[in-house]
Formats: structure tokens, C-alpha cells, sequence
């Protein structure tokens, strides 16, 4: 009982800062149709500049600083970047968020090194919240939670109740009209570039230091974020949301369960023999445990997916 | 348009076919007569093997404009079948001599296009980037699950001299797999040659340019894509076998995702937009990282940096540079232009050379290699330290910017001036001739644009 309590807790938390930078990932596509390759990369810069500034003036300026440094910097590429090649169509958009990523990479080994940095939870945080069962939760996790649930609502606000907002969304569907009443739509695909990579940002000040802080974080998270957004369906905020629930919980429950094929085959009733001594022989498919499975699971979710409903969860049919 | 009728041509120059391929074919023929045993037969070999897939690659991202991140999966595939054929062709259970391995690659690269491709190229564009880059991380992630095939951390290793010669062969040196590796690259290139030129072919770039009128006037969208991978991992597969037999290991990496975006790097600078862009990719690519390698540990980020420029200032990449320039060469005047490019080259050169001292520098630093702390450049030491020669870079960097702005407006004039007062017989001839139709991504090589820096 509370395992499973503490793991969806986890896998929510997981899950959460998944959508922190899905979200960002999914509204730069929508307003712009550009995939930015490099979102994973500003997770990473996030992480990075927080763990800089909060070696310099400490972890709470470092919450602010951080993703506005990151924004700032994700503006800079939108303006002197993207907008140069968006003319020439969205592949080579796509082709240069994928060198950025490639560069972003490089620089950071080039300035914090290959290893990982001791980017370290803050001291007011570092304790347990609750105590469950003799199973404790940390409070960091319910921070995490606390700053992604405020950012969800943020974004939610922002979006529909400011003028701003209204403008964005009027953007994503007629940016033709919007710029004929006299707003400067370049000048919103700047904000929302920037705005997604400070949200990136701020995912990676927040999840540095409860994962860790090196240079293959932005890959490995990276590659998840994509596949979340093909599951929510490219462009749909909520799809996002849920996807990035769904693959938290996947990616979290999955590692906790040490079963096997074979034994759920055996659980329904069935057993089969092969005649040799499983344990001299194991099968490589049968005896294939489902947390050792977990790091593929998110791909094959999204593979079946795109077999059944090739626009994910709550996409849009491909125009 | 009638079948077996191309548009494009291989190379601009007015040169019969034939005599482009004799030329091409000498070129292979003669190319270890050159280098010689050793490094430079080693760079070559690798060269042709990154050509057949680079050209497989291009057969996606240039003619049909889609973005692959998981190309590798098809090449890795096929060389860990072959590897697993030879150690059995070794053990005496398969009767299929080495030089016809590759066609085994390609039967398996295929295999698994017929396998993979019916789920990605159920999407185009974005899409089927993602799915693709899915992909690559489910089988990379299986090379770890499956270690009865791939061989867990270590990978699968094997030995290329096996049984008795067939016709004589034997693979014991260098240079029999070099031949070997020329062989399947002419092969290969006139087959994905002659692809562009048949109706599927034609077709494909219909697709990429405009699904919906394709679709309109008969033909699947979904299916040319899904034929046109099969094809493409079926090349990939050769490559990949070739690998296997040249290195006579395969290991996970071969499948990874620096491998499948090493391929679109080298894909993209070469010119995706021209058929022999990869091969030109493949040239500059392999010696990039082999030359660079030697000399700089920030050799990746160099790469990247040159990447990304080439997608911002030249998205021809190298190719659509030479073919934009040789009117100009051509055309007699070049000698008007020739100051301002000079003065150009200089400053690009100054804002090079200070980049990459700074970036040495900082290497230095941040590294900590107290062992190499000083850098000789044009016979002036830069400390990593010293606040002086930080200074220096600095103002190399800040003179080369200047010089840059204030030579380009000049220099842009004086070329568009030959640009549009080209000798009539010559424009048609290198400008469109090679270039695969309509391409976006080589829009901007027409005259008059002003994307050349």
C-alpha cells in the first residue's frame, strides 16, 4: 500500500516535470510548427546556470535567474536564428535547433566538464515532507510538484485571461489575421520561444538537482519529451499534459516491478516447460523482467500508438 | 516524363555520362596508388563506406525531405547480420564468400526497412523525425535486453579472412577490402543513380514537394515513402556490411544516435540538395573528424558549429557553394571579384583562428591540463592563463568582425555584378543541371539571393 502511494507520488513528480517541458516544447510548435530540437538542451543549460548562480548567490535567485537567462537566450535564437531560415521551410528550422543541441552540448562539457557537478538540493529543503507507513517522501520532490502545478496554472491564466495570451492563441490559428489587426506576430513567436525555453529552463533548476546535473541529462530526457509529445498528439497542450503523466507513471511503476513475461503467462494459468533449467537457461525474451524493460517502454507505447492512432492522444489529423 | 530520363546530372560540366562514370570509376581504381598503404588507404576505406551511406541517407532527407535521426539503425542492423554471417560462414554453415557479403546487408538492411519503415513513414515531416528518433533509442536500448544478438557492452567481433579464396580473394589486406569497398561504392551509386531517374524516383520528389497533388493524381504519398526507405535501408545495409568486414566488429554504438546524426551532419554540409552532396559530405566529414580528432579534443563542437552555419548562411552546404561560384569562376570577370573574396576569405580567417584559440583556451581551463597549458599560434604563444593573450583573441576576433562588415556589401555587389552578366552559354549549364528539382533547400543557391554570407 504505501509503496504504491509513494510510487505514484514519484511518478507524478516524474511525470510533472516531464509536462514542464513538454508544454514548452508543444507551444513552440504550435505557434511556430518548428520542433525545437534544442529543448532538451535548455533543460540542461537551466540545471547548469543554477547550479553557477546558486554556487554564487544560492538556490532562490538561482530559481529566478536561471529561467530568465534561458528565455533570454532562447529569444536570441528565435531572433537571429530561426526567423533567418524560416523561409526556407521547417526542415532546416528543425536541422539547426539539432546543431544548437549539438553545440549546446559541447559548450557546456567545454565549460563545466564531462563529469557530473554537485548541484545539490537546498539546505530548507532537504528533509522528509511526510512519513508514510515508515516510507518517507522528500520534501524536495513535493516542491518540484508544488512549482510545476503553479507553473501549469501560470500558463493556464496566461493564455486565456491576459490580453497577451488571447493574442498568442489568436496567433497559432490565424497568424495572418492577427498580424493584419496590428500585432507584430514575428515579435509573439520571439516571446514564445523564449517563453518555452525558460519553462525548459526552469524544469532543469528544479529537476538538476533532484536527478543530476551532467552533460548527457539533456539526452536523456530529451528523447522522452519528444516521445511525449508524439503520444499527447503534436500541438495539444492537453495531450501533453496527460501524455506526460502516462509515461511518468509508465517509466516510474516500471522499474519497481521485477516480473517477467513469463511469470504474468504463469500468473494467468499458463506454464510452459522448455525442458532445461530456467535458471542455467533463462530466456532472453521470456525472462526479460518489465523493469528491465523500462527504458524502452515509453518507445514501444509510442510505436503501438502510432500504429493504432497515427495523430496521438489528442492531436490534430496531419494537414 | 519518359522512364530512364533525368533531369539531373551527376556533375556540372557538359561531359557525356559515360565519361563521368569512367572518370569515377578510374578515380577508385587509382585513389591507393595516391595514399598509399596505411592511414591514408584506412581514410579512404572509410570514406567509401560513409558515401554509400551518406547517398542512402540522402535518398530520404534530399529526395523525399525526410529527416532521419535513426538512419544507423539500418546500417548497425545490417552489419550485425553480417557479422553474425561471417562468424558462421566461418564456422563452415553458411556457403557465401566475403564479397558478396554486402548484398547479405542489404537484404537484411531492407528486412528491417520492411519492419521499422511501415510505422515511420506512416507520417511525414516532423513527425516522422520523432518517430525515427523513437526508434533509434528503442534499438539502442535493446542492444543492452538482447545480448545473444548484439553481444552485450562488447558487441559482436568476427574475422573477415575466412575458408578457402573465392576467385582468388582473399581479405587478408587492406587493400583487397578497400577494393572490396570501391566496388559495392560504384555498385551503389550508379544504383541510387539510376533510383532518381526511374518513375518511383520522380515520384518521390512529388511527394516531398507537395503530397497533396501527388496523392491527387494517383499515387500514395505514405506508400512512395515506405518504398523509397526500404530501398534506402537496403543501401544502408551494404554500408553497414562493409563495416563489419573493414572493422571486423560491431558494437553497439553502430546503431547509436551519434552515428545516425553524424550522417545528417556530414549529409547537410555536403549539400542535400545535390546527389553527389554526400559524397562531398562524406569526403569533408571523414577528414574533419579524423584530422580533428588528432589534433583537438573540441573536434565535436567545431563540427557543430561548422553545421550550423552551413544550415544559416549556405544551405546548399558545400556543393550548392562550388555550383553557386563556378558562373562566377566561368565567367571571365572573376578577376573583379577576386579582391573583395580575398579580403573576405582573411576575415572569415582572422574570426576563425581567434574562435578557435579562445576555445582552446578554455578547453585549457576548464579541463585542467596543466600539462599543455601554452598554445603556438603563427609563432605567438597564448597562455590559458594570461590575461594578455585573452586580450589578443579577443581583438583578432573584434578586427575580423569589422573587416567582415565592412568588406561583405562590396564584396555582395561585385559578385552579383558577374552573377548577372554571365556568359549566356554557361547558365544554364551548372546551375540547374545538378540540382534535384525544386528542393527548398536549394532555393536560396539561385542568383540573386543573398544568403552567401
Amino acid at each position: 500500500m504505501e509503496f504504491a502511494l509513494i510510487t505514484l507520488l514519484n511518478s507524478l513528480c516524474y511525470g510533472l516535470l516531464l509536462f514542464m517541458l513538454s508544454a514548452g516544447l508543444t507551444l513552440i510548435f504550435s505557434m511556430m510548427g518548428v520542433l525545437n530540437f534544442a529543448h532538451a538542451s535548455f533543460y540542461m543549460l537551466g540545471a547548469y546556470l543554477a547550479y553557477a548562480i546558486s554556487m554564487w548567490i544560492g538556490f532562490w535567485p538561482a530559481l529566478l535567474m536561471a529561467p530568465l537567462v534561458v528565455g533570454v537566450l532562447g529569444a536570441l535564437v528565435e531572433r537571429y536564428g530561426l526567423r533567418a531560415v524560416h523561409r526556407q521551410g521547417h526542415m532546416p528550422e528543425l536541422l539547426l535547433t539539432y546543431g544548437l543541441a549539438y553545440v549546446i552540448g559541447e559548450l557546456v562539457q567545454l565549460i563545466w566538464g564531462r563529469a557530473p557537478v554537485p548541484y545539490r538540493i537546498p539546505a530548507g529543503l532537504d528533509g522528509s515532507l511526510f512519513t508514510f507507513y515508515g516510507t518517507s517522501f522528500p520534501a524536495y520532490r513535493g516542491f518540484m510538484m508544488l512549482v510545476a502545478l503553479l507553473m501549469l496554472v501560470a500558463i493556464r491564466c496566461l493564455l486565456t485571461r491576459s490580453r497577451t495570451g488571447l493574442v498568442i492563441q489568436a496567433a497559432l490559428t490565424h497568424p495572418e489575421m492577427v498580424e493584419a489587426l496590428g500585432h507584430d506576430v514575428p515579435r509573439i513567436a520571439m516571446l514564445v520561444f523564449g517563453g518555452g525555453c525558460a519553462l525548459a529552463g526552469l524544469a532543469g533548476v528544479i529537476g538538476g538537482n533532484a536527478l543530476v546535473t551532467e552533460p548527457s541529462m539533456g539526452a536523456t530526457l530529451g528523447s522522452i519529451t519528444f516521445v511525449v509529445a508524439v503520444v499527447g498528439g503534436l500541438g495539444s497542450l492537453n495531450g501533453a499534459f496527460i501524455a506526460s503523466l502516462l509515461i511518468g507513471l509508465l517509466q516510474t511503476v516500471a522499474v519497481a516491478i521485477d516480473y517477467s513475461l513469463r511469470d504474468f503467462l504463469s500468473l494467468c494459468g499458463l506454464s510452459f516447460s522448455s525442458g532445461t533449467d530456467l535458471r542455467l537457461h533463462p530466456h532472453p525474451f521470456w525472462d526479460l523482467t518489465i523493469a528491465q524493460m523500462a527504458p524502452v517502454l515509453p518507445y514501444l507505447l509510442m510505436i503501438v500508438l502510432l500504429i493504432c492512432r497515427p495523430r496521438g492522444l489528442m492531436g490534430a489529423r496531419e494537414g | 516524363m519518359k522512364p530512364g530520363h533525368c533531369s539531373s546530372r551527376l556533375l556540372p560540366t557538359r561531359l557525356p555520362a559515360s565519361m563521368v562514370w569512367m572518370g569515377f570509376g578510374a578515380a577508385l581504381i587509382a585513389a591507393p596508388l595516391l595514399s598509399g598503404e596505411g592511414a591514408g588507404l584506412s581514410l579512404l576505406s572509410q570514406i567509401g563506406m560513409v558515401m554509400i551511406f551518406g547517398l542512402s541517407y540522402n535518398m530520404l532527407l534530399g529526395q523525399g525531405g525526410m529527416l532521419s535521426f535513426g538512419h544507423a539503425v539500418y546500417a548497425g542492423l545490417g552489419a550485425y547480420c553480417i557479422a553474425h554471417a561471417l562468424n558462421m560462414a566461418g564456422a563452415g554453415k553458411l556457403p557465401i564468400p566475403v564479397s558478396l557479403m554486402p548484398l547479405l546487408g542489404g537484404a537484411a538492411g531492407m528486412t528491417f526497412g520492411v519492419l521499422f519503415g511501415y510505422v515511420t513513414t506512416k507520417r511525414a515531416g516532423t513527425t516522422f523525425a520523432m518517430i525515427t528518433l523513437g526508434l533509434m533509442e528503442l534499438v539502442f536500448a535493446s542492444t543492452l535486453l538482447w545480448p545473444e544478438f548484439f553481444g552485450g557492452e562488447g558487441g559482436v567481433s568476427t574475422n573477415r579472412v575466412i575458408g578457402s579464396p573465392v576467385l582468388g580473394i582473399d581479405y587478408a589486406s587492406g587493400i583487397a577490402v578497400y577494393y572490396l569497398i570501391a566496388f559495392w561504392l560504384f555498385v551503389s551509386t550508379a544504383a541510387m543513380y539510376a533510383f532518381t531517374c526511374t518513375p518511383l524516383g520522380r515520384i518521390l520528389n512529388a511527394v516531398r514537394d507537395n503530397p497533396e497533388r501527388a496523392q491527387s493524381i494517383g499515387y500514395d504519398p505514405q506508400r512512395v515513402r515506405y518504398l523509397t526507405l526500404i530501398l534506402s535501408a537496403g543501401f544502408a545495409g551494404i554500408s553497414g556490411a562493409l563495416s563489419a568486414i573493414y572493422f571486423e566488429s560491431v558494437s553497439a554504438e553502430s546503431v547509436g544516435a551519434a552515428r545516425s546524426g553524424a550522417i545528417l551532419l556530414f549529409t547537410v554540409i555536403g549539400g542535400a540538395g545535390f546527389f553527389i552532396g554526400p559524397m562531398v559530405g562524406a569526403v569533408v566529414g571523414v577528414l574533419l573528424t579524423v584530422v580533428l580528432s588528432d589534433v583537438t579534443r573540441a573536434w565535436h563542437l567545431y563540427v557543430g558549429v561548422f553545421f550550423m552555419l552551413i544550415v544559416r548562411y549556405a544551405p546548399g552546404g558545400i556543393t550548392g557553394l562550388l555550383v553557386m561560384s563556378l558562373p562566377v569562376l566561368r565567367s571571365g570577370n572573376f578577376r573583379s571579384v577576386l579582391p573583395w573574396c580575398l579580403a573576405m576569405v582573411a576575415a572569415l580567417l582572422l574570426m576563425l583562428s581567434a574562435t578557435v584559440l579562445m576555445t582552446e583556451m578554455l578547453y585549457r581551463l576548464t579541463l585542467e591540463m596543466h600539462d599543455a597549458t601554452a598554445l603556438h599560434f603563427l609563432g605567438v604563444t597564448f597562455k590559458a592563463n594570461s590575461i594578455a593573450s585573452w586580450s589578443l583573441a579577443i581583438l583578432m576576433l573584434a578586427s575580423g568582425i569589422w573587416v567582415l562588415l565592412a568588406v561583405r556589401p562590396r564584396f555582395l555587389h561585385a559578385w552579383h555584378t558577374v552573377q548577372q552578366n554571365p556568359q549566356p552559354a554557361l547558365q544554364h549549364d551548372s546551375l540547374q543541371s545538378i540540382q534535384q528539382d525544386g528542393l527548398p533547400a536549394t532555393q536560396s543557391t539561385l542568383p540573386g539571393d543573398r544568403t552567401l554570407l
